[in-house]
C-alpha cells in the first residue's frame, strides 16, 4: 500500500502547489487590476483616512482643502467656491470616485507619487502617518471669478477659457451650469447620493460636465481665423480680393450660401481678405476655402493642435476636428467653420494665443508647482513649445485684421485704453439650423501689441437672445470682462 | 453492535522508516513538539498584538495573558499526547496548534470589524475558544480510551451506519430542530448550540470504508473478471461501498452541500485507490465526476451560477458573484506582503469569518502569509501521511492516508474557491473558520492521526519468544508431594 500512499502524497503537494500558483497569479501579477478596480473601495478608503494634499490658486488661494473629522474616515474633503473650480478641481467621493484633477493628480494629493518617495520613507521611519503633495495651479481667482459670474449670472450654458499665451498657462477655465462638490465629498453616504442623482438629473443640465475641455461644437466664423492663416502661409496677402457677393452657390449643387444679414462685402463684387475677416464675410471664406483646398486647411488646423487626440493638461481634453471634407461644396462650407467641424473651447484659445504668441504654439497647462505634505516645492511647470504653427511675419498681419475684426464688433464691455485683437462667431448646429438657437464664440486676446491673455468664450444656444444671438452681442462682453479683470493692475 | 470485519493483517507488515531494535527505545520527540508549540504560542501572540495595535485599542497584560492561556491549553493537549501517545510526530499538533490560534486571532479581528460596521453583531471569538477547549478535551479523550486504532475496525459497519443516520438527520428532522441556514439543511439545533452532523459523518464513513476495504482487499484482486484491460471486483463485494457511496455523496448534493460532497467523493476515491492498488479506479472516479458534474451543470441553475461566477465573477458583479469579486479584491489589494493584521477591510467580504477566512488572511498577511499557511497545511498533511506509511497494518495505512488526504483535499476546495481556481463550494477552511462541529470533528481526526502515527514510530510490540520445550517423553518426572 506504500507506493500508492506516495503517489498521494505527491498529489497533496501538487494541490499546495496550484494553490500558490494561483495565489501568485491573484496577488501578485494581477494584484494591481484588483486594488485599482474602481469597483473595489479599499484603496479609495485607505486614501480618505490619510490626509488628502491641497489644491491651491495661482496666488496662494486654498481652493481644495482637508478638515479633520472624527470620524473613522479621518479627514473630509472641503472646496471653497466650489462651483467656480469645480471644472478644474472636480469631485473626490467615497462613493462615486474622483473627476476632474482630483482624479489626474490623485497619486499627488494621496501621496503615492513617486515624487514624494523620500518623504514617504521618512514618514515610514518617524511613524508619522504619511500624507499627500499639493499641486498650486496657474489659475488666477480673480479671473476665474469673473469669468464664472459672467456665465453664470444669465443662466448661460457655456465655458470660458484664459490662457497666457507666452507660456500656455491656464489662467482661467469656467463652465456653466457648475455643481458644488462639496456634498459628493461628505461622509454621509445619504448626502452623497442625493448631490450625485441631483447633479445628473436631466433637468439638471449636465453640470459635471466640463465644457472647456470636453464641449466639442461648431466654432463659426472664428474658425476663419485658420483658414486665414492658411491662407497667409500660402502667399495670400490681406489685400487680396475674393468675392464679395451677398450670396453664392455652392459648386455642384443648388444650395445657397448668405453672409451674415444677407449683405454684401466690399463693393459688392469684390473684397479684400482684410476686410473679409474684419466683416466676416462668408460668401469670401467660402471661396478662399474652395481656392486652398482640404489638404492645406488641413495642414494648417493641425499645426494649431486642431485633430490632436489624448491631449492632456492634465485634464483629458476632447478632440477637435475639421472633418472629412469630402466634396468641395463641404470645402466651401468648412472655410466658416460649419460643416463637420467642431472644437473645443480650449482648442480655440490655443488659436488666439499661439496668434499672439507671434504663431508659436505652447502647450495648455493647468499645474503650475507641486508642492511636498509641507508646502516645499517640489517641481515645476516648463513652458514648452509645441511647434511653430505661423510665421511671426503672418501673425502679425493676422494680429492687425484681428484689431480691424475686434472695431467691427459690437456688443458691451469695451474697455477704455485697451486694445483687443479678436474674432467672433455665430455657429449654426442641430437638425435644423435656421430654427436652432446659435452657439455664440468670441476668440481674442490683449493687449494686441504685448498679449498677456489669449481668451475663448463659447456660451451654447444663443445664451439669453435666442435665435438673434450672435458672437458679438452674447460673446464678446465676457471675453471683455475676463480680459479686463486679468490686466488690471498689471 | 454490529458484526466484526475481521481486520487483515495477512500481508507481511514492511518495516518502520527508522528500524528499531526490540531492546531499545525510539526516540518520542515530545521535547521538540513543546519547543514547537511554545513557538506557535509566540506567533499566536504577536498576531493578537498586532490586530489590537492596528485597530488602536489598548495593549496590555491582557493580551500576554491570553497568550499564556493559549499556551497553557495546548500544553495540556501536549500533556495527553506525552502520556497516551508518547511516540506521535512532534510536529503535527503544533502544526494545528498555529492553525488554531491564528484562526482565533482572525476571528477576534473580524468581530472588531463587523462591531464598527454592522448594525448588531455577537461576537464569535468567545465562543470558538470555548469550542476550542471542548474540542481539545475531545482529543484527549480520544487518545486515552483509543489506545490501539484497530479497535475502529471491528465496528466498521456500526461506523457506517451512524454516519450515513448523522449524515441523513438533519433532511429529516423538522425544521425547530434542523434549521434551513444560507439554503442547506444541514445543522441540528440543540438549544444553543448548532451541530453539523455531517463532519463527524465524514470521519465515521471513513472508518467505515477503510474497515471494508481492508476486509475486502484479497477478494477484489483475486475474483472479478476483466473489462476493457481493467480487474473489476465482483458486485457484491463492492455493493456496500458503493451503496454507502453513492447515499452519501448523493445526500450531500441533495442538500445543495457541494463542498462536502466533493470532499467525500474525492477521499473515498483515493481509500479505493490506495486499498486496491489500481490507478484505473482514479480514472473511472474521475470520469464519473466529470459526467457527474457535467449532469448537475446542465439541470441545476444554483451549480451553473458557482460555474459562471468562477469563469467570471464580475459579470454578475451586484449579485452572485459578488461573494468571489470581494474575495479577488481582498487578496489583491494585500498584494505581496499583505496590508497589516488588523489593516484589512474584512467587512467588505462576505461569509468573512467561515468560508473566506482566508481571503481575511491573504489580505491582511499578503502572499507570503497565504503561502506560508499553505505550507503549514501541507506539512501538516504530509507528517500525517508519513505516518500512515510507517504504520504496519493494513487499516491504520488506509485511515491514516484518508485522514491527512482529507484535510488536503478540504483546503485545495475551500482555498482553490476563494482564489477562484475552481468555482466555489462552501466548505469550512479545516482549524481556521468559526464553527463548533468542524473544529471538534477535525481534532478527533488529528487525535486518531496522532494515535497511528504514536503506533507507527512507536517500539515494536514483538511477542516473546517461547522458550524451546522439550519433547513430553524427554521430561522429567516430578514428585508430587501429596498435601498432608
Amino acid at each position: 500500500m506504500n507506493t500508492p500512499l506516495r503517489r498521494v502524497g505527491l498529489a497533496m503537494m501538487a494541490m499546495i502547489l496550484l494553490l500558490l500558483g494561483n495565489a501568485t497569479w491573484v496577488q501578485v501579477i494581477n494584484a494591481d487590476d484588483y486594488r485599482k478596480d474602481s469597483r473595489n473601495r479599499r484603496v479609495l478608503l485607505d486614501e480618505y483616512s490619510r490626509k488628502r494634499g491641497m489644491i491651491i490658486a495661482s496666488e496662494g488661494t486654498t481652493i481644495a482643502n482637508v478638515q479633520e473629522t472624527t470620524d473613522r474616515l479621518r479627514f473630509l474633503r472641503t472646496y471653497a467656491n466650489g462651483a467656480v473650480y469645480a471644472p478644474v478641481t472636480g469631485y473626490f467621493s467615497v462613493t462615486y470616485g474622483t473627476g476632474g484633477l482630483e482624479r489626474t493628480e490623485n497619486d499627488l494629493l494621496n501621496g503615492s507619487d513617486d515624487r514624494l518617495f523620500a518623504r514617504r520613507v521618512s514618514a515610514l521611519i518617524t511613524g508619522r502617518d504619511p500624507e499627500g503633495g499639493s499641486v498650486q495651479l496657474s489659475i488666477v481667482p480673480k479671473v476665474q471669478e469673473v469669468a464664472y459670474q459672467q456665465l453664470a449670472q444669465k443662466g448661460f450654458k457655456g465655458a470660458v477659457v484664459a490662457m497666457d499665451p507666452k507660456t500656455g498657462a491656464i489662467l482661467a477655465m469656467a463652465s456653466t451650469p457648475s455643481y458644488d462638490p462639496n456634498p459628493l465629498a461628505s461622509h454621509d453616504g445619504a448626502e452623497q447620493t442625493a448631490a450625485w442623482e441631483n447633479y445628473n438629473a436631466k433637468s439638471a443640465g449636465n453640470p459635471m460636465f466640463n465644457r472647456a475641455t470636453g464641449s466639442t461644437e461648431p466654432p463659426g466664423s472664428t474658425f476663419k481665423l485658420v483658414v486665414t492663416a492658411a491662407a497667409l502661409a500660402d502667399g495670400k496677402t490681406k489685400d487680396d480680393q475674393f468675392t464679395g457677393e451677398r450670396q453664392i452657390t455652392l459648386p455642384q449643387t443648388n444650395t445657397t450660401l448668405e453672409n451674415f444679414n444677407n449683405t454684401p462685402c466690399g463693393d459688392g463684387v469684390k473684397t479684400s481678405l482684410e476686410n473679409a475677416l474684419a466683416k466676416s464675410c462668408n460668401t469670401a471664406f467660402a471661396e478662399l476655402a474652395g481656392q486652398l483646398g482640404k489638404d492645406k486647411l488641413r495642414k494648417q488646423a493641425e499645426k494649431f493642435g486642431i485633430g490632436e487626440k489624448g491631449e492632456t493638461i492634465p485634464l483629458p481634453v476632447a478632440a477637435s476636428d475639421v472633418g472629412p471634407m469630402a466634396d468641395l461644396p463641404s470645402v466651401y462650407q468648412t472655410g466658416l467653420g460649419q460643416r463637420d467641424v467642431r472644437m473645443t473651447p480650449l482648442q480655440n484659445a490655443v488659436v488666439a494665443a499661439t496668434i499672439a504668441n507671434g504663431g508659436t504654439r505652447m502647450k495648455p497647462y493647468l499645474v503650475d508647482k507641486i508642492l511636498g505634505p509641507g508646502l516645499e516645492p517640489i517641481d515645476e511647470a516648463d513652458p514648452d513649445e509645441v511647434e511653430d504653427a505661423m510665421d511671426k511675419k503672418d501673425a502679425d498681419t493676422l494680429r492687425d485684421m484681428m484689431i480691424l475684426s475686434e472695431q467691427n464688433t459690437g456688443g458691451e464691455g469695451r474697455i477704455q485704453g485697451l486694445q483687443i485683437a479678436s474674432k467672433t462667431g455665430t455657429a449654426e448646429h442641430g437638425e435644423n439650423p435656421q430654427q436652432t438657437n446659435p452657439h455664440a464664440w468670441y476668440v481674442a486676446f490683449a493687449p494686441a501689441n504685448d498679449p498677456k491673455i489669449a481668451i475663448a468664450v463659447l456660451v451654447e444656444d444663443g445664451g439669453d437672445r435666442g435665435l438673434g444671438a450672435t458672437g458679438g452681442k452674447v460673446a464678446a462682453p465676457i471675453g471683455r470682462a475676463v480680459m479686463g479683470a486679468y490686466l488690471a493692475g498689471r | 453492535m454490529g458484526s466484526p470485519i475481521p481486520v487483515g493483517e495477512g500481508t507481511p507488515v514492511a518495516q518502520a522508516a527508522t528500524s528499531t531494535s526490540p531492546g531499545l527505545k525510539p526516540p518520542t520527540k515530545r521535547g521538540t513538539e513543546l519547543v514547537m508549540l511554545a513557538f506557535a504560542a509566540g506567533l499566536v501572540t504577536l498576531a493578537l498584538i498586532l490586530v489590537e495595535l492596528n485597530q488602536e485599542r489598548a495593549v496590555t497584560m491582557r493580551i500576554v495573558y491570553l497568550g499564556l492561556a493559549y499556551l497553557a491549553l495546548f500544553s495540556l493537549a501536549h500533556l495527553a499526547v506525552r502520556r497516551w501517545a508518547p511516540y506521535a510526530d512532534p510536529a503535527i499538533l503544533p502544526c494545528v496548534a498555529l492553525l488554531n490560534g491564528l484562526g482565533l486571532v482572525m476571528i477576534h479581528r473580524i468581530d472588531l470589524a463587523q462591531e464598527d460596521y454592522a448594525a448588531k453583531w455577537d461576537p464569535v471569538a468567545f465562543k470558538q475558544v470555548i469550542w476550542t477547549a471542548i474540542a481539545l478535551a475531545m482529543f484527549a479523550a480520544v487518545l486515552k480510551f483509543l489506545t490501539d486504532h484497530r479497535t475502529l475496525a471491528r465496528y466498521g459497519y456500526t461506523f457506517g451506519l451512524l454516519g450515513l443516520v448523522a449524515l441523513l438527520l438533519p433532511g429529516v428532522l423538522p425544521s425547530f430542530i434542523a434549521p434551513t441556514i444560507n439554503g442547506a439543511k444541514i445543522w441540528l439545533r440543540v438549544g444553543p448550540l448548532s451541530i453539523q452532523p455531517g463532519e463527524f459523518a465524514k470521519i465515521l464513513l471513513m472508518v467505515f470504508f477503510a474497515a471494508f476495504l481492508v476486509s475486502k482487499r484479497d477478494l477484489f484482486t483475486a475474483a472479478g473478471r476483466r473489462v476493457v484491460g481493467m480487474d473489476l471486483p465482483r458486485a457484491r463485494d463492492l455493493g456496500p461501498l458503493l451503496a454507502a457511496w453513492g447515499v452519501s455523496v448523493g445526500v450531500m448534493v441533495l442538500q445543495k452541500d457541494l463542498g462536502s460532497s466533493l470532499l467525500f467523493f474525492g477521499i473515498v476515491l483515493v481509500l479505493l485507490y490506495v486499498a486496491t492498488e489500481r490507478a484505473a479506479w482514479v480514472v473511472l472516479g474521475i470520469g464519473l465526476f466529470s459526467g457527474g458534474a457535467v449532469i448537475a451543470w446542465k439541470l441545476f441553475s444554483h451549480v451553473q451560477i458557482r460555474v459562471q461566477n468562477w469563469l467570471d465573477p464580475f459579470a454578475d458583479y451586484n449579485d452572485t458573484g459578488f461573494q468571489i469579486a470581494q474575495s479577488l479584491f481582498a487578496l489583491g489589494t494585500g498584494g505581496i506582503g499583505g496590508a497589516g493584521l488588523g489593516a484589512g477591510r474584512p467587512e467588505m467580504i462576505p461569509e468573512s469569518n467561515t468560508d473566506f477566512i482566508t481571503a481575511v488572511i491573504g489580505e491582511e498577511l499578503g502572499f507570503v502569509g497565504f503561502a506560508a499557511l499553505l505550507l503549514i497545511y501541507m506539512i501538516f498533511a504530509l507528517r500525517g501521511l508519513r505516518s500512515a506509511i510507517a504504520v504496519r497494518d493494513s487499516f491504520g495505512k488506509l485511515l491514516g492516508g484518508g485522514l491527512a488526504f482529507a484535510v488536503c483535499f478540504q483546503v485545495f476546495i475551500i482555498v482553490g474557491g476563494v482564489t477562484k481556481l475552481i468555482p466555489m463550494t462552501g466548505i469550512t477552511a479545516p482549524f481556521l473558520s468559526a464553527g463548533g462541529s468542524s473544529l471538534l470533528a477535525n481534532y478527533i481526526l488529528v487525535a486518531l492521526l496522532l494515535r497511528i502515527s504514536d503506533a507507527a514510530r512507536g517500539p515494536k510490540v514483538v511477542a516473546k519468544p517461547k522458550l524451546p520445550q522439550p519433547a513430553i517423553a524427554d521430561q522429567h518426572t516430578v514428585m508430587v508431594e501429596r498435601p498432608k
